[in-house]
């Protein structure tokens, strides 16, 4: 602490932002290593940690004669036995100027939805190459991951510069690559630092062995990023989360301001009713502000009675979402049980949950190549671009100019896991439902055909089987034929018991 | 801080009261236990705010080992009466009645018996299908990996390779009957994050963590306090006032004190920036066995 008197570090410290950032790697580029110097040079791992750490890596060290970070890391035993870290960990560092949240995830193949997780919600992503092997398969796909993820900020640490001798050609080869590859993706702020993080090069002072290099070291630019403000200030969204209703004069609505700005005496609107009305006060614990902003967790009341609750929105008059049961959206499946295309999954946005129906999926993308291709269902680990259908009407906007209102998740109604999440592009529109994959359906009654007719969308054809005079023990060939038809953009519904 | 950015507190806060506040919508029975530590203080305060001008919505509940300092659960009571909790107190009388203590069967079955099994007993007893913890993921290694919104099955297990995804802020809170989700609101805090709070919020803490001459024995080298007179004669014949405070709070006899003069949060925390312990060393359950907070964890611990 030196000389600086506590009160005003802690008056400091009250004042330092907050930067969120997701690390990726594969296994072997010395990514937990990485992070453990990140903790350890900015002085945060205490003395007993560092006691069983130097016991523990005497017994299972990975690092010969080096303290081995990544057994700090690695907190599970199964994990510590694999000598692999197996899913998202939490770390937390400050330094003068900034806290630091990490997201460590996995490079491995098989846990690419952890990535997926631990990074939608950093501000900028670290993704770890080897030097000596470069730009590989997954340096790839942990770029197009990030880019799907709308992080802004990507550093590309180009790691082990010890083993190519802190050759200047090899990094200027693998940035030249690295360059060539993530332009397209439409990263707003791609930086790479030569580094070695075994023996420290280029993370926290700048290296005398790249003499060459004129950046920042890491820790520099993690400090210094302006990550500005990542919210979307312009377009007002309050999802309601709770209502509050202490005594009968009082009905609060509680939420988060999801994006925008809201000031005492707004006039807003509440979606779906389209009902108006003016913003009375904004509250909170410590008293009422004149306007609040995301991420701030309020309660608002409103000058006339109007009925909102959860899951409904409150937004300005002059700039609505989207409003809609049917859009487009990336999906990535996070399910070791694969999509299911006829099951009606929750779907959670917002804090809005209803029903959805998975209507087609438009193409998979290998996130390896990013090439796309027809797919009829996705696997875990996969990504593709599908159209749904709601039960109830969403509020949202497409993920890249809000995130919090294009962001969801698909929850199994049976095991209740998290099978998919995703990120909305836009609506979909009219004209579009009709080139959609059909699908079949048997129904036992004429009458319950009519009902269903009006709900299937695009062409459809009814075929009563029995008044057609087909035989039950015709119907497997009847279906085959239907299975033909629903690639040609038709539906059908054949009336007969299977 | 300009107009439209919030500090790292704020932000902080912000999270914990979004996650507070969808965990009352979203469950049909929530608890919110509480351990009388410093981070439950916070915890029990977020849950406040979240809800101001109105009540809380749900029930705060202690597992009593019947082995807590005297001084918590003077504090426990008073803070709930005085900001209008409903409190649950709850101990496994059965272990109790046959005597069970940290000195008669050793911290491993205290534990177990009167936390683990204590606390289990009682979130099937009131069926309750979400139950908030103040654990951070700085804490431990175990935890730094644990998702926001923690599933348990029927057995109230975790199993740390089957973890939900969790994105965003938008957490999946659909369980089946008799299972359920522990809440950890706090996760994204660190220590400092929480001293730094409380200070400038004035959150009421146990004076336990304020350095005092207190009775303190020195047990296979941790600082024990001679609480009451359940400490067998042997040890409370050597006891010793020394001025100590507490890092943590739990039982008694598994508690260790650390010499320390600092009597404000301010002291506390410039102790604590140039302290080489970090806090769990003074808690004696950690040490029992290889991986031991996992293990504790998975069977139902939180």
């Amino acid at each position: 602490m030196g000389n600086l008197n506590i009160k005003e570090f802690l008056d400091k410290d009250e004042q330092k932002d907050l930067l969120r950032l997701l690390t990726a790697g594969s296994v072997d580029d010395g990514k937990s290593m990485l992070i453990g110097r990140l903790l350890f040079d900015s002085k945060k791992i205490y003395e007993d940690q560092l006691d069983a750490l130097e016991r523990d890596s005497k017994r299972m060290g990975n690092a010969g004669d080096h303290i081995d970070y990544a057994l700090l890391l690695d907190g599970l035993k199964a994990e510590r036995e694999q000598g692999i870290t197996i899913d998202v960990a939490y770390r937390y560092f400050s330094t003068n100027n900034r806290k630091f949240i990490i997201a460590d995830t996995p490079g491995h193949e098989q846990y690419t939805r952890n990535m997926i997780t631990g990074g939608s919600t950093a501000n900028l992503a670290i993704i770890l190459v080897d030097a000596r092997s470069g730009v590989i398969t997954q340096t790839r796909r942990h770029t197009y991951l990030v880019s799907l993820l709308g992080i802004r900020h990507v550093v590309l640490a180009v790691n082990k510069m010890d083993l190519v001798g802190f050759s200047e050609a090899r990094f200027n080869e693998i940035v030249g690559e690295y360059t060539k590859f993530v332009e397209p993706l439409g990263i707003p702020n791609v930086h790479c630092i030569p580094l070695s993080a075994l023996d420290g090069d280029n993370v926290v002072e700048k290296s005398e062995r790249t003499p060459w290099y004129e950046g920042k070291s890491l820790l520099d630019f993690l400090e210094t990023v302006p990550i500005g403000n990542d919210h979307n200030l312009h377009d007002f969204r309050y999802p309601v989360q709770y209502v509050l209703r202490p005594n009968l004069d009082f009905r609060g609505f509680c939420g988060k301001v999801a994006s925008g700005i809201v000031r005492k005496g707004d006039e807003v609107m509440a979606l779906p009713s389209g009902k108006k009305s003016r913003v009375k006060a904004i509250h909170t614990y410590e008293g009422e502000l004149e306007y609040a902003f995301p991420p701030q967790s309020v309660t608002l009341t409103l000058e006339d009675e109007i009925d909102v609750s959860r899951g409904e929105m409150l937004v300005h008059p002059g700039n609505l979402p989207v409003s809609d049961r049917n859009f487009e959206a990336m999906l990535v499946w996070m399910d070791e049980e694969p999509m299911d295309a006829d099951k009606q999954f929750f779907i959670k946005h917002t804090t809005n949950t209803t029903r959805v129906r998975i209507d087609g999926i438009r193409y998979k993308v290998d996130v390896n190549t990013m090439e796309q291709s027809a797919a009829d269902k996705l696997v875990l680990n996969e990504i593709g671009r599908v159209v749904l259908t709601t039960g109830k009407p969403l509020f949202f906007d497409a993920y890249a100019k809000n995130k919090s209102c294009g962001a969801f998740i698909l929850i199994d109604p049976i095991t209740n896991n998290t099978s998919a999440v995703g990120m909305i592009t836009g609506a979909v529109d009219v004209q579009d439902m009709t080139q959609r994959r059909g699908k079949v359906y048997w129904v036992e009654t004429p009458a319950e055909a009519v009902r269903l007719h009006d709900s299937v969308p695009g062409t459809v054809s009814v075929f009563d089987l029995p008044a057609m005079g087909i035989e039950p023990e015709n119907y497997t060939l009847v279906e085959k034929m239907c299975n033909e038809l629903v690639t040609q953009r038709q539906s059908v519904i054949c009336i007969g018991k299977k | 801080m300009s107009d439209y950015k919030l500090s790292h507190l704020q932000e902080l806060e912000a999270e914990s009261i979004h996650i507070i506040r969808e965990v009352a919508a979203e469950f049909e029975n929530p608890v919110m236990l509480y351990s009388i530590g410093k981070d439950s203080s916070v915890m029990v305060r977020l849950a406040e705010k979240a809800f101001a001008p109105g009540k809380v919505p749900f029930p705060l509940m202690h597992i009593d080992s019947k082995w807590k300092f005297r001084e918590m659960i003077e504090f426990r009571d008073s803070y709930a009466r005085k900001y209008g909790w409903n409190l649950i107190v709850e101990s496994n009388m059965e272990a109790f009645r046959a005597g069970v203590g940290p000195f008669t069967h050793g911290s491993k079955v205290h534990t177990d018996l009167m936390k683990t099994q204590a606390l289990l007993h009682a979130l099937d007893k009131y069926r309750f299908d979400a139950a908030f913890g103040g654990a951070r993921r700085d804490e431990e290694k175990s935890r730094a990996k644990e998702r926001i919104f923690s599933f348990r099955d029927k057995f109230h297990q975790w199993d740390p390779k089957n973890q939900r995804p969790e994105l965003w802020d938008i957490y999946n809170a659909r369980v089946h009957k008799g299972e359920s989700i522990r809440v950890f609101p706090l996760s994204n805090w660190t220590e400092l994050d929480i001293w730094q709070y409380i200070r400038l919020e004035n959150i009421p803490i146990v004076p336990l963590y304020f350095a005092k001459e207190r009775p303190i024995v020195n047990i296979d080298g941790n600082l024990i306090m001679a609480d009451d007179d359940r400490m067998p004669d042997e040890y409370r014949r050597q006891a010793k006032p020394m001025t100590v405070r507490f890092r943590t709070l739990g039982c008694y006899p598994l508690t260790g004190a650390v010499e320390s003069t600092a009597d404000t949060i301010e002291k506390i925390v410039e102790e604590m920036m140039t302290t080489t312990k970090s806090e769990r060393t003074t808690r004696v359950i950690d040490f029992d066995q290889e991986g031991s907070m996992e293990q504790k964890k998975r069977e139902g611990y939180f």
